[in-house]
C-alpha cells in the first residue's frame, strides 16, 4: 500500500527517483536544489538504491555525463537550478536533438545579478528553447507524480526526448507536505524497464552526434520538432495510466471555476495555489473570475488551451521572468502569438510577479484583475505591466 | 560536399541523427574542398610508408609498384604527410582550376 507521510517535497522527489529505479545520477549540489541530490547520494551510499552516483565538478560536467550515461543506455537522472543551470546550457540542446531521455528536476531560481536564491522562473526561461519536454508541478504531490511521469513519457520509444519537471524553488523544494509515496509494485507497473531503440556499445558500434551538414542540419532540426508535437499524444497517454493505477488525473492546462468566466488569471506553477484562493474571495464578491493553469509548457498545449479559454474575454497571464527590452514576459508572448487574429479571441495583458522570491499574495492577484479590467475598457500604454514594483 | 545519398527528408533521417554504419565516411567524397595537394617524386620516395602512417584521413594506399598514393577524394590537402615524409619527397602543390 502506498503511504501518505509528511515530507521534505525535495526528499519526496528523491525517493521517487529511487521508486523510478534510476541508475546513474550525475549531480552538482546549488541552493535550492541541493536536498534532492543529497537525499540521493545518501540513498546510494547506503546501498538503498542500486546506481551510479556521479559527484561531478560542474553542472556542465553533470550534464555531459547525463549524456553519456542516457546513450550508454541507463536510467539517468539530474537535478539542477538557477546558474548551475545556466552552466549547463551548452550541453543542454544536445539530448533532446539526439533523442536521450533524461530526466531532470529543476528546483526554480531567479538569475543573478543581483544575486538572489530564491524562486522565479527565469533560470528555466533562458532554456525555453533547448527542445526538452518541460512540465510545471503546483505542489509537493504533484512534483513527485509528474518525475514518476518525467520519465515514463522520456522513455517512452515513441517519444525518447528529455525531460524537464520544474518544481518552485523553497515554495516546494524546502516545504513540508502530506505527500503520498506510491508503492514500488505499482511504480514498476507503470514504469518498465529502460529499453532505447539505439545504444552505445561496442558489439554494434554506432555514432551518436556527428556533424550536421548544411544539408541535413535543418532535417535533423525538423525531425526533433516533429518528435516533439508527436510526443504530447503520450504525455497526455502517460497521465491516463498514472490516474488509473494511483489515482491522480492530470492535464495539460488546468482550469478552476472558469465557467462563466469573463476574466482567467494565467500561471504556472505554485503561486496557482494563491490564485486559486484569490479566485475563490473574488468570487464570493461576485466577480466572474477563474484560473488557467498550464502544466505542460513544452511542447505547448494549444489546442488545450485555446479549449479552455472558453468565452472568456480577457487573459490577465503572469510571468514570473522579465526579459528587459522584450516585447512582454514568455508566457504572456507565447499566448499573444497562439490566439493572435483568431476570431473571438479574448484581449490578452501580459503581468510580471513574483520576481527573485517576492510573494505573490492574494490582494496581488486581485490588484492583476482589477488592472485587467480596466485595460480591456482602456487599452494600456504599455505592452506589460510590473505587479508590486515600488516606484520611490 | 556530400554525395547524393546523405539528402534525405526529415521523415527518414536516422533517428536523432545517429550513423548505424560504422566507417560510412567512406562513402562520402569529402576532400572536395582541398586548396592544395600532395605529389610524390617516386625518384626520392623510398616506399617507407610514413605518409601512410601519418595521414589523418587514411587517404594513402599502396599501389602495384608499391608506391604509396593519396587518393583525392579524400585527402584535405594537410600536408602533414610531406611534413613527415623522412625523403621530401613528398610537395604540396596548389590546386588550380
Amino acid at each position: 500500500m502506498s503511504k501518505r507521510v509528511g515530507i521534505e517535497v525535495s526528499i519526496a522527489i528523491a525517493e521517487a527517483v529511487g521508486l523510478a529505479r534510476a541508475e546513474v545520477i550525475p549531480a552538482y549540489p546549488i541552493t535550492p536544489q541541493t536536498h534532492i541530490v543529497e537525499h540521493l547520494s545518501e540513498m546510494v551510499a547506503n546501498g538503498e538504491l542500486d546506481a551510479e552516483f556521479i559527484p561531478v565538478e560542474s553542472e556542465h560536467a553533470a550534464m555531459s555525463c547525463c549524456c553519456g550515461s542516457s546513450a550508454a543506455g541507463a536510467r539517468t537522472f539530474t537535478s539542477s537550478s538557477s546558474q548551475g543551470l545556466s552552466l549547463m546550457s551548452e550541453i543542454l540542446y544536445i539530448p533532446s536533438t539526439m533523442r536521450l531521455p533524461i530526466v531532470m528536476v529543476v528546483a526554480n531560481r531567479a538569475l543573478s545579478a543581483p544575486i538572489s536564491i530564491w524562486n522565479d522562473h527565469q533560470d528555466i526561461m533562458v532554456q525555453r528553447d533547448i527542445g526538452w519536454i518541460q512540465t510545471f508541478a503546483e505542489n509537493g504531490q504533484e512534483a513527485v507524480d509528474l518525475t514518476l511521469h518525467a520519465f515514463r513519457v522520456a522513455e517512452d520509444r515513441n517519444v525518447s526526448l528529455p525531460f524537464i519537471v520544474n518544481i518552485d524553488g523553497f515554495t516546494l523544494s524546502h516545504v513540508i507536505e502530506p505527500i503520498e509515496l506510491p508503492d514500488q509494485e505499482d511504480v514498476d507497473k507503470f514504469l518498465p524497464p529502460f529499453k532505447p531503440r539505439y545504444k552505445l556499445d561496442p558489439r554494434r558500434p554506432i555514432t551518436m552526434g556527428p556533424v550536421g551538414i548544411p544539408e541535413v542540419y535543418t532535417e535533423a532540426k525538423v525531425a526533433h520538432d516533429m518528435a516533439m508535437k508527436k510526443a504530447k499524444r503520450y504525455i497526455l497517454k502517460a497521465w491516463d495510466e498514472f490516474a488509473e493505477i494511483f489515482g491522480r488525473k492530470y492535464n495539460p492546462v488546468e482550469s478552476y471555476r472558469t465557467e462563466d468566466a469573463e476574466i482567467l488569471l494565467v500561471t504556472m506553477g505554485s503561486i496557482s495555489e494563491t490564485a486559486m484562493t484569490a479566485v475563490d474571495a473574488m468570487r464570493d464578491e461576485g466577480q466572474k473570475v477563474g484560473l488557467l493553469r498550464i502544466r505542460l509548457w513544452r511542447p505547448f498545449p494549444s489546442q488545450e488551451f485555446r479549449k479552455a479559454i472558453g468565452k472568456a474575454k480577457v487573459l490577465a497571464v503572469i510571468d514570473r521572468c522579465l526579459p528587459p527590452g522584450a516585447v512582454c514576459g514568455p508566457v504572456g508572448a507565447e499566448i499573444r502569438s497562439l490566439l493572435y487574429k483568431i476570431p473571438g479571441a479574448p484581449k490578452i495583458f501580459s503581468f510580471v510577479a513574483g520576481l527573485g522570491g517576492r510573494d505573490v499574495t492574494v490582494a496581488r492577484f486581485k490588484e492583476i484583475v482589477d488592472k485587467a479590467r480596466q485595460f480591456a475598457k482602456k487599452r494600456p500604454r504599455e505592452l506589460y505591466e510590473v505587479i508590486g514594483v515600488r516606484e520611490k | 560536399m556530400a554525395n547524393s545519398d546523405a539528402i534525405v527528408g526529415w521523415k527518414t533521417i536516422t533517428f536523432g541523427c545517429h550513423i548505424l554504419e560504422p566507417g560510412n565516411a567512406a562513402n562520402f567524397r569529402t576532400g572536395d574542398w582541398r586548396s592544395q595537394r600532395p605529389v610524390t617524386d617516386k625518384e626520392k620516395c623510398i616506399k617507407c610508408g610514413m605518409c601512410w602512417v601519418y595521414c589523418p584521413d587514411m587517404a594513402y594506399s599502396q599501389d602495384e609498384e608499391g608506391y604509396f598514393v593519396a587518393n583525392m577524394e579524400y585527402c584535405k590537402g594537410c600536408g602533414i604527410c610531406a611534413h613527415e615524409c623522412p625523403k621530401d619527397a613528398i610537395t604540396m602543390v596548389p590546386e588550380e582550376g
